[in-house]
């Protein structure tokens, strides 16, 4: 027999604190999914294979299907409703549109957020697979298509957007480079 | 308030009618649900919260073959939230004889206690959480009575067979005499083609939820046409049409795959059975058994030509896998049909049916794997007369459509031809294969033709004039992705005279009426054609300046008559792909370089997503190429790689720069000029890059996909 204890946990999503008493076998997808109605998040397989439901913890990209509720108290979950600043798009999000970067829109929310981090990574001068050099005097990562294909490989899209995806993600990484510079 | 001049009326223009315009069709415009999905407010069908919301999780059968004994539903209806367990003996009865192309055996669930293939739903399983949903779902008890059970397609089953012809099977052709004249044949190729088990894998897994709301079942669903659904859902059920309504705003991906499904059906049976609302979602690893799938296909080409490569016989036969359960037949000689003309054409279907789920279409159906076979059998005529793989094209091009012996509406493939070789820089290629290096990499170019059929199917549509001066268009269209919301504003714009942003857009909802499907690349071509008689109507009723009551004025159009009453000829787009690959021939690795396609595909409505689309195609005929493929477990006759982790599909760091582009394609056969562009962009991809395999290592590729080991052991 499955247990059935519950558990409430204090939830930080986009900046507000929510109380909320789970099942302990509640992923942190179907929390925000089923109990906060940030529907944003979705569920492409909900086994850590497609990224469709790619939160930020902390910062940091995340699968939240992979993540159970109780053990995402304490940290801060961004979620693709969290990414805007307010009314003003994130320019991964602008870029999205003006790229045509998706068709069905489902992966999207997740490839939004993994791009979002992907440019904090590259802020943090993390090398990818696809770096060629990591030694130090090598210098920071270059934002090439090269390297955001490699790093936005997590994120399946089955329209067949990667084409744009590239394009959008590198426009919002230069445009970020630009704002740093 | 007045209505703005309409189109068909006054060309008059007073200070209270704005200008008429009519440039948004042809002009690119991002997608009016943009930000929408871009900020994760478009709602999918599983999206929608609902209050007392019950969720059904699906119990799939764990044998290929045999008999349920026994459903142990008991200690799973005392665990905790469990609301009900159906199955063949409580569930409600069914209609049979109900199907989206005719009777379809797979809409009867827990009907009975037979089990015709592995993965088949047994029971639906509802509680309160999705939680208790799965873990009840895992805990159920099925036994069954086994019988032995064959999942193993080849094509010379004992069990293969030729179709009855039907609606979806054209019948086979036989012109000419295919054996004398390939004994009088100067070069011949004689091949087998096979490829694999194909899934659809939307993102969006099917989802639905299905309440009872004063007496009418109203349906959130994930499909392709709700209208269609509603009308299957009222059959199945035996229930009014005015009764059932069926929604489907937002549809992440559908490819062929969102029809009428299993969950869909289970929803509505709890639905009915609790008297609650019940959202029932499939699991990606159910979706590999319950919404279809490619099926496998073992074709074999024959080619007969003068030394000069024109054409004395094509010979096709394609024999695909089916199931014992529900027929489905793979049309795989739709390509051979169209595109090259020879003295004796003969094309022929087989099916074998198994003890597996029943295929379905698939993106650009028949299309995708017959352009593989013939595609490629082309360049290796080519290879073998020495004439360049374009040139070879061009000589044999036909007066009429091959198949049918009908005129073409249009016909502007060597227009493709010209303007890809022209870009790819297709003159500079040495036709020798091997002959290119770079580092470990082999590399060479290929090419292949596309061709889909442009077809048109009866709509509704009805257009409100209101009294802001603006318009409220209704069809039961759906976008399923493809831009078509966007698409149908622009013609909606255009029809009426008006600014695009007078125009809202409401569509995916049956109370709008019947409409095609979202498929076959028709959705857009039919629904512009309603959308567009029903601004005709609508000028009619409203003249400019004449005053708009407060509910407005509302025209509808219905274009069955006007389909119906149009000539006979084979309306087709085509196009051209190109594809530059390395390969490393110490690993067997192929790495697509890039790929490029010119599409002849009529009149382009929004240039952003069309190219998005036909981009989105070509990187699918990248993905067949290098990676899909369903494998068969012939011990438990389910498939060994139902996950996304197995069953691969092209990522991100797989897909290189790829380039869609077309050229003037006027046709008026649909008034619209739209020739349908969603699936175009897959035909020819996988044989372009198997094309270029060859040219890159001299070794024929054969078999899909090119998995390393097939590179490898084709050299040794």
């Amino acid at each position: 027999m499955a247990s059935t204890r519950t558990t409430t946990i204090s939830l930080r999503v986009n900046g507000e604190t929510h109380s909320l008493t789970v099942d302990n076998r509640t992923t942190l997808l179907d929390a925000l999914r089923e109990r906060l109605d940030l529907t944003g998040t979705k569920k492409g397989c909900d086994q850590g294979q497609c990224g469709a439901c790619t939160v930020l913890l902390d910062g940091r990209r995340a699968n939240s299907c992979l993540q159970l509720a109780v053990a995402a108290e304490g940290r801060e979950v961004t979620t693709v409703e969290g990414v805007s600043d307010g009314e003003r798009l994130h320019p991964v999000q602008q870029a999205f549109l003006d790229f045509d970067a998706y068709q069905c829109g489902y992966c999207t929310p997740g490839q939004i957020c993994s791009a979002v981090a992907v440019i904090e990574e590259f802020a943090a001068e993390w090398p990818s697979a696809a770096t060629a050099d990591v030694r130090p005097e090598a210098g920071p990562p270059k934002v090439s298509e090269e390297e955001i294909r490699e790093r936005m490989s997590g994120n399946l899209c089955r329209c067949g957007a990667y084409v744009s995806i590239v394009r959008a993600v590198t426009e919002a990484a230069e445009a970020a480079k630009r704002v740093t510079a | 308030m007045t209505a703005p001049s309409l189109p068909i009326t006054s060309t008059t223009t007073t200070e209270s009618t704005p200008t008429r315009t009519n440039d948004a069709v042809g002009a690119a415009n991002t997608r009016v649900e943009g930000i929408a999905k871009v900020t994760g407010q478009a709602r999918y069908a599983g999206d929608i919260p609902f209050a007392e919301l019950a969720y059904g999780w699906l119990v799939l059968s764990t044998v290929a073959r045999g008999r349920i004994r026994s459903i142990d539903a008991e200690p799973v209806l005392a665990m905790s939230g469990v609301l009900a367990v159906l199955h063949h003996g409580n569930a409600p009865r069914l209609q049979p004889g109900v199907g989206l192309m005719g009777p379809d055996a797979s809409t009867l669930l827990l009907q009975d206690d037979r089990v015709p293939y592995r993965g088949w739903p047994v029971a639906l399983v509802v509680a309160e959480t999705i939680e208790q949903a799965r873990a009840a779902a895992e805990a159920l008890v099925v036994t069954y009575d086994e019988e032995p059970h064959d999942v193993v397609f080849t094509a010379d089953h004992p069990a293969a067979h030729t179709p009855e012809p039907s609606r979806l099977v054209q019948p086979d052709v036989e012109r000419g005499d295919v054996e004398a004249e390939l004994a009088a044949s100067a070069v011949v190729v004689d091949e087998e083609y096979t490829t694999p088990e194909q899934y659809h894998n939307a993102m969006e897994p099917h989802a639905a939820m299905a309440r009872w709301e004063n007496g009418r079942l109203e349906v959130v669903d994930a499909n392709q046409g709700s209208h269609a659904v509603a009308q299957l859902l009222a059959a199945l059920f035996s229930l009014d049409l005015d009764s059932v309504r069926v929604r489907s705003e937002h549809v992440g991906g559908a490819f062929g795959s969102k029809g009428f499904n299993a969950h869909l059906i289970l929803a509505v049976m709890a639905a009915t059975q609790l008297d609650r609302p019940v959202r029932v979602v499939l699991t990606r690893r159910q979706m590999f058994s319950l919404v279809g799938y490619r099926p496998a296909t073992a074709q074999r080409v024959r080619l007969g030509a003068d030394a000069d490569g024109r054409l004395r016989a094509l010979d096709h036969e394609s024999v695909s896998l089916s199931s014992a359960h529900q027929q489905f037949v793979e049309a795989s000689t739709r390509h051979s049909r169209a595109l090259y003309g020879a003295d004796a054409l003969r094309v022929r279907t087989k099916v074998v049916p198994l003890d597996v789920g029943a295929p379905s279409f698939m993106r650009a159906p028949g299309w995708t794997p017959g352009s593989f076979a013939v595609e490629s059998a082309m360049d290796e005529l080519a290879e073998k007369s020495g004439e360049d793989p374009i040139r070879l094209r061009v000589r044999n091009e036909p007066a009429v459509a091959p198949g049918s012996g009908l005129p073409f509406s249009s016909r502007n493939v060597i227009a493709c031809y010209e303007e890809g070789a022209r870009r790819f820089g297709w003159a500079d290629r040495d036709p020798r294969p091997g002959t290119r290096r770079d580092g470990r990499w082999s590399l060479g170019l290929g090419m292949a033709a596309s061709a889909h059929s442009a077809g048109v199917a009866p709509a509704t549509a009805s257009i409100t004039a209101e009294a802001d001066g603006t318009f409220t268009v209704r069809i039961a269209a759906a976008d399923i992705g493809t831009g078509a919301r966007t698409a149908l504003i622009l013609i909606a714009a255009d029809a009426l005279g008006v600014p695009q942003e007078s125009v809202r857009m409401k569509i995916a909802d049956s109370d709008f009426g019947p409409a095609f499907l979202a498929g076959g690349s028709m959705g857009t071509t039919s629904w512009a054609w309603a959308i567009t008689e029903a601004a005709v109507a609508l000028s009619k009723k409203v003249l400019p300046g004449d005053p708009i009551p407060p509910e407005g004025i509302t025209a509808k159009a219905d274009t069955t008559e006007l389909v119906g009453g149009r000539e006979q000829l084979e309306s087709l787009g085509f196009g051209a792909q190109f594809a530059e690959v390395a390969v490393d021939v110490t690993t067997g690795e192929v790495r697509v370089r890039r790929m490029l396609g010119i599409f002849a595909v009529g009149r382009i409505v929004n240039p952003l997503t069309a190219r998005s689309q036909l981009i989105g195609g070509m990187t699918w005929g990248l993905s067949m190429a290098l990676h899909e493929g369903g494998v068969r477990d012939t011990a438990s006759g389910g498939l060994a790689n139902a996950d996304l982790a197995a069953y691969h599909y092209a990522s991100n760091a797989d897909v290189p720069v790829i380039e869609a582009d077309w050229v003037d394609d006027p046709d008026t056969y649909n008034p619209s000029g739209i020739k349908g562009l969603g699936e175009i962009g897959i035909v020819g991809g996988a044989a372009a890059i198997a094309n270029a395999v060859w040219h890159a290592t001299g070794v024929r590729q054969r078999a899909l996909p090119l998995r390393l080991d097939r590179v490898l052991g084709a050299g040794a």
